[in-house]
């Protein structure tokens, strides 16, 4: 079966209900797992925490490879060739700024 | 096992890899591996997403083109984040978060954007297969578009947000004085009415791509106005905020493209963000829309002179080497100031000279003392403080009794004792740190100036307390100089 039908069938086969309610799932365990893991955090590494996360936010670039790659319109692919620039600044920023504080935190360096 | 299951495998694993990230930066001696994970989380994650079904099917018709300029693009993005992370001084972390924050933002904004304009065009190309599947997507109220709707909200917020925060931050003169004009309210109430009509635009006619858009401007304007009356020590409430935002617009654009990694490490990211904002809305006894919208400091009716009128011992660089010198335990108590000074580096020459005397030397770090969650930490362990003295609130309080001698540097509202004796005051019941029972307390200022909050310190009058006038780096470094 050629790809394009592949692709196609495997979206259109999950009713739209139980897809939302699926990634509602994923979403709120994910949430809470959140919540759990980040309250045990020293308020000393709130700093790198935030810039940590900050760098995950940068996740929206996979959304963007794929809205990008798919060269679905001129339009669509520049806004989301724009969006994985900015996403990858997000992301290699992110986690550089993260690295370059813990370093600081590093007493072995010294 | 089809590809889309190996991606969705390898998805999964990138959303592990960001929960361990997590996990192991709750401790300074596991938290450099765990920015190493979160990073081979992302790498994993964009490796995958290049295999996804449209992008295989794109270079199938055309080549390796597509990969080429996903590539570039991705290259000179990374590019310029790495360079701004590594050229940007130490000392402007809190602006250079704010402004990577709101590339995240931008960046989902986009991302739904697209999808919509590539799905507006397929659901009307008859020959192509998904066509069905893209006309039921922009039907009113589905999933789609309701995570449209919100991706462009949130998204442009958290953009446009972090923007005026970075200026504020990075202290451009046009960013000088909070926007306090009292008709902010009902400009921000208009530009929320007209949000909501607009989402409810765009949930019932997502084919209307003008509508979203429209939605973006507004929401830019939104996070515009939300953010400007803000002032300067609410800031890390702002940016935690702002950083919750940025990861919910993440999950949403997640539920935009029908994509789990999205939603996970979205949510975490909002989760996070979350929790930070709570912890600094409680270290500052505050309700979260009180910050946002409360404009705390306008009610500045109390005068300092009341307050210090003849009562204000003034010292100088040799007074106070002298109370110095006979002190067997130091608390070093640091604010914004030591930062705007950039005095972290001569704090701790200080800190070396009274511990080469046989002194223990340690600093108390109020959780929101600095412009971002964590700041004096960072500054500090930018002058090679060793973190173990880096000791947080709840647990050196009980130690200020038996202090000889704190020393307060560019710190003021986070060591006010009105906060737990003045009921009336705008800061009562802040949890502060208790300097006013060490046996002397040093406070070096530039001058009686009232701090954020806009009302004066009886700390400053007290008995046992010696103020210090001067820019705090010169200080600290004319007070070594006497030490030796």
């Amino acid at each position: 079966m050629p790809l394009p039908i592949l692709f196609a069938e495997a979206v259109a086969t999950e009713d739209p209900a139980a897809r939302f309610i699926r990634l509602l799932t994923v979403f709120l365990l994910a949430m809470w797992v959140g919540f759990e893991v980040i309250t045990k955090v020293p308020q000393r590494l709130h700093t790198p925490l935030t810039s940590g996360s900050n760098a995950i936010s940068g996740i929206t670039a996979v959304g963007a490879i794929v809205v990008a790659g798919a060269l679905s319109t001129a339009s669509s692919t520049f806004l989301g060739l724009a969006a994985v620039v900015l996403a990858m600044i997000n992301v290699a920023g992110g986690f550089v700024v993260t690295y370059r504080m813990l370093e600081m935190f590093n007493p072995k360096k010294k | 096992m089809s590809s889309q299951a190996w991606i969705n495998l390898a998805y999964l694993a990138a959303a592990m890899l960001f929960i361990v990230a997590f996990k192991l930066l709750s401790s300074p001696r596991t938290a450099v591996r765990g920015t190493f994970l979160g990073a081979a989380g992302m790498a994993i994650a964009i490796i995958a997403a290049c295999f996804e079904g449209p992008i295989v099917q794109s270079v199938a018709s055309r080549g390796v083109w597509p990969l080429i300029m996903l590539a570039a693009a991705g290259l000179i993005g990374g590019g310029i984040g790495a360079t701004m992370a590594l050229r940007y001084p130490m000392t402007g972390m809190p602006q250079m978060v704010a402004l990577l924050n709101g590339f995240g933002g931008a960046a989902s904004v986009l991302v739904a954007g697209a999808e919509l304009a590539s799905t507006c065009n397929l659901a009307f190309c008859d020959s192509d297969p998904r066509a069905t599947t893209a006309m039921s997507s922009l039907q009113p109220w589905t999933q789609f578009a309701i995570a449209t709707a919100l991706t462009g909200l949130i998204g442009a917020v958290t953009f446009w947000g972090s923007l005026v925060a970075f200026g504020k931050l990075e202290e451009l003169p046009q960013f000088k004085k909070a926007w306090t004009d009292p008709r902010r309210h009902w400009i921000n109430l208009g530009l929320v009415a007209l949000t909501l009509l607009l989402v409810w635009g765009v949930c019932t006619n997502p084919d209307r791509t003008i509508l979203f858009w429209l939605l973006v401007v507004v929401g830019s304007g939104l996070g515009v106005t939300l953010t400007l009356p803000i002032g300067g020590a609410d800031m890390p409430v702002v940016i935690c905020l702002l950083n919750s935002y940025s990861g919910l617009a993440a999950a949403a654009a997640g539920f935009v493209i029908d994509n789990s990694v999205l939603v996970i490490a979205g949510s975490l990211v909002g989760a996070s963000g979350l929790i930070l904002t709570a912890i600094m809305c409680q270290a500052m006894n505050r309700s979260l829309v009180g910050v946002l919208f409360g404009g705390l400091g306008t009610t500045a009716a109390v005068s300092g002179d009341d307050v210090y009128a003849g009562k204000i011992k003034s010292a100088g660089a040799e007074e106070i080497a002298m109370v110095l010198e006979g002190a067997d335990k130091v608390v070093i108590v640091p604010g914004y100031g030591l930062a705007v000074a950039q005095a972290q580096h001569a704090v701790r020459e200080l800190a070396d000279a009274l511990e080469a005397r046989g002194a223990k030397v340690e600093y108390a770090i109020h959780p929101v003392a600095g412009r971002m969650p964590g700041h004096m930490n960072v500054l500090l362990a930018e002058a090679d403080v060793p973190y173990e003295k880096l000791r947080e609130m709840d647990d050196i309080n009980p130690e200020f009794a038996e202090t000889d001698v704190a020393i307060v540097i560019g710190a003021n509202d986070v060591v006010n004792p009105a906060a737990r004796t003045d009921p009336s005051s705008p800061i009562a019941g802040m949890p502060i740190l208790d300097v006013d029972k060490a046996r002397t307390v040093v406070v070096v200022k530039r001058s009686l100036s009232p701090g954020f909050a806009g009302i004066p310190n009886p700390l400053f009058a007290a008995d046992n307390t010696l103020m210090y006038f001067a820019d705090g780096k010169k200080a600290i470094l004319d007070l070594v100089a006497a030490l030796k």
